[in-house]
């Protein structure tokens, strides 16, 4: 789960990582509230969207003054970003950071994550901050610093300060450097983050050294024990259908295409959106509908489906194992039913209970495209939709 | 015959007393599996009857610990069906108490408790399978998860794979075909897990019975890169290929807490392209996983030797 700018600086500042002052608004008259309250000389006018590459796109402004301020804010508020993150359709800003400017000395770049190959959390770190850590990679890579930390006894001392001195952190911030990087690891291990991402760290003129950025990102399969972290969720940030699908835990994400998936099991639904672009077809969505999807749930899957203007017909792919194919074929009957469905449907069973679902399937009534095998079902449902 | 389990292995369940643990302990008696037991902490002492679908009753023991549940029973294997939240402390558990062999179906378990797992486990010698996978079968002789028993067939080829139903079209298509499996392991869709593709490559590597392999990926993570490589400087039997995700969007989960391409990184294309340079034939869609293995059979002259008869 992402969460903004704004937020990932106050988790941290819980921890005792230096952020700079700062506060979200939502207009215009908040954010030159907020720019007064702060009174510093110096206003950053950041946009807030759940996407890196803000400031290229125009959505991070310095204002030295209150109406430069006001100007500002202005003109990113409602505005859309396009950064190479978001997509060419960009994203909308609704709120934006007011922060108090800082006379940077120099930009660093510290992250943690958990590595896979290592089946670890790392801390890495770099001199090149401000640009993309993977482009660091890609080309300097003897420029990335990492730390692979024991679980059983977290980051050490001694290994911050190792990169602190790698990086080349100056001699007399060091210390703050380290007090930074080991307060990182512990907000990073104690809210369950994927990713905790300071890009750039900085070292100011008066001596400081604080986050300019911040990236939170926190493992899903962890926030049930995380209440904070959920309050944090901005709906508006996510696709609709994917909130309704996550209401009754199905896994769904929206794609670019026009034929609709459900299907049950993570890797059979990629292996189905591969299999219609194979055939020429694009799909509109990845679903997993699950192992123990009711007739409810299935019905529920349908219909977000169907809600995708986009979706031109629908495939339906279930190799049933907990999965029973008299459910989905209930499920899917139902939605048709409820649905008045008109779009190409073509459904291809397999596994538990499979006679009984396509029996149920062909007594329905309903124009449903039977299917033999995955590459048989996919082929039919390119044809119907062209 | 097969790798990890046989008809000898005695198997306790770990949450045999929720629902899911009933549901899949039942499936596993029908079967066929030594299911001996079960651990529900504070259940200890009781028994769960279990009616089979042939009308007969199982009544198997209940212990407060896995420690006591190995003492009576004499398991070396555990099938852990427990929610998210205490999985990780039931893996140690079963790990603590010496079991050979533990396979986690649970999915959600949080990564960090997974890395903590990993760590605890250094220097210990029980198997962990998963988490987040639907278990291990050696078709005729046992299973422990919850795939459908009914569309494996025993045989030669070994199925090792990220996918729960992915596994089971390819199992599907070579059963159809006459083509038996040794065993087929569900390694699961998490990101830390207990065993990689290489793990089990190796195990197929060393099994008598088994002449073949197929393994399915998918994107996220470079196990398939690391498995591809060892295969080429140790394999001795032909290994097929499938890899899931081939359209999926970077950055994005899919479904699987592993399946995400990150940073550019864990791309089906280029897991594809490793697996092809290091002599494994990756089948270009889902529905030839089964045809194109039986292709590498054919060139290496073991088709008739992979066929149950």
């Amino acid at each position: 789960m992402n969460i903004h700018e704004y937020q990932g600086k106050e988790v941290l500042k819980q921890y005792g990582v230096t952020v700079p002052n700062g506060k979200v608004a939502y207009t215009v008259d908040e954010a030159v509230a907020a720019a007064e309250a702060l009174g510093s000389p110096v206003t950053v006018v950041k946009a807030q969207i759940h996407a890196g590459g803000r400031g290229k796109a125009g959505g991070v402004k310095v204002a030295k003054s209150t109406d430069e301020v006001r100007a500002y804010a202005s003109e990113i508020l409602g505005k859309v970003l396009v950064t190479h993150q978001t997509g060419p359709e960009g994203k909308e800003v609704k709120r934006l950071l007011i922060e108090e400017g800082c006379d940077i000395r120099k930009e660093y770049y510290v992250g943690v994550v958990v590595d896979r190959a290592t089946g670890r959390v790392v801390m890495m770190a770099s001199e090149e901050g401000g640009t993309e850590i993977e482009e660091v990679a890609e080309a300097t890579p003897e420029k990335i610093f990492k730390e692979i930390i024991d679980p059983a006894i977290g980051l050490q001392v001694f290994q911050a300060r190792k990169l602190a001195y790698s990086i080349q952190i100056p001699n007399e911030l060091v210390n703050k450097a380290v007090k930074f990087m080991l307060a990182l690891y512990t907000a990073f291990v104690e809210k369950d983050c994927s990713i905790a991402e300071i890009n750039p760290l900085v070292v100011t003129g008066d001596g400081n050294v604080i986050a300019l950025d911040a990236k939170l990102n926190f493992d899903s399969n962890a926030l049930f024990r995380h209440k904070d972290i959920l309050e944090l969720r901005d709906l508006d940030e996510e696709d609709e259908k994917e909130i309704e699908a996550s209401k009754y835990d199905l896994s769904y994400i929206a794609l670019d295409g026009n034929i609709g998936c459900m299907v049950n099991g993570a890797g059979l639904a990629m292996a189905t959106m591969d299999i219609i672009k194979y055939y020429g077809g694009d799909p509109a969505n990845f679903l997993d509908v699950g192992g123990g999807a009711t007739t409810e749930k299935v019905t529920e899957a349908f219909k977000i489906i169907l809600s995708d203007a986009k979706v031109a017909g629908i495939f339906v792919n279930i190799f049933g194992g907990i999965m029973r194919c008299d459910v989905i074929a209930n499920g899917v009957v139902e939605a048709a039913k409820q649905l008045g469905l008109t779009k190409p449907l073509v459904v291809r069973l397999e596994g538990t209970n499979v006679e009984l679902g396509k029996r149920i399937l062909g007594e329905s009534g309903l124009n449903i495209v039977p299917a033999d095998s995955m590459a048989d079902g996919a082929q039919k449902i390119v044809a119907l939709v062209k | 015959m097969s790798i990890l389990i046989d008809k000898n292995t005695k198997v306790i369940t770990q949450g045999i007393t929720g629902s899911t643990g009933m549901f899949h302990t039942k499936g596993a008696l029908d079967y066929g599996t030594q299911m001996v037991g079960g651990v529900t902490p504070g259940k200890g002492g009781t028994n769960v009857d279990i009616t089979l679908e042939d009308g007969t009753v199982a009544s198997l023991p209940v212990f407060n610990t896995v420690q006591e549940a190995k003492e009576a029973t004499g398991a070396t294997a555990s099938v852990i069906y427990v929610p998210p939240a205490f999985a990780a402390d039931s893996i140690m558990e079963a790990v603590d108490a010496e079991l050979d062999l533990v396979i986690c179906i649970t999915e959600g378990i949080p990564v960090l408790d997974m890395i903590k797992v990993d760590r605890f486990m250094e220097g210990k010698n029980t198997v962990l399978i998963g988490p987040n996978c639907p278990g291990v079968i050696t078709p005729g002789e046992c299973k422990i998860g919850i795939m459908p028993g009914y569309i494996h067939m025993a045989g030669h080829v070994g199925v090792v794979s990220r996918s729960g139903t992915l596994t089971y079209e390819a199992v599907h298509q070579l059963t159809t075909r006459g083509i038996g499996q040794s065993s087929a392991v569900g390694i699961g869709g998490d990101p830390v897990k207990g065993s990689e593709f290489i793990d089990i490559l190796k195990r197929f590597n060393e099994d008598p019975q088994t002449h073949a392999v197929i393994m399915i990926g998918e994107i996220g993570g470079t196990a398939e890169e690391d498995a591809a490589d060892w295969v080429r400087e140790n394999m001795t039997k032909p290994v097929v290929g499938f890899i899931g995700g081939v359209t999926a969007p970077p950055g994005k989960r899919m479904g699987h807490a592993g399946a995400i391409i990150s940073g550019g990184k864990g791309t089906a294309k280029e897991k594809i392209a490793k697996l092809e340079s290091c002599g494994i034939k990756v089948a270009p869609t889902p529905a030839e996983m089964g045809s194109t293995l039986v292709s590498v059979l054919e060139e290496r002259g073991i088709l008739n030797l992979c066929t149950t008869h």
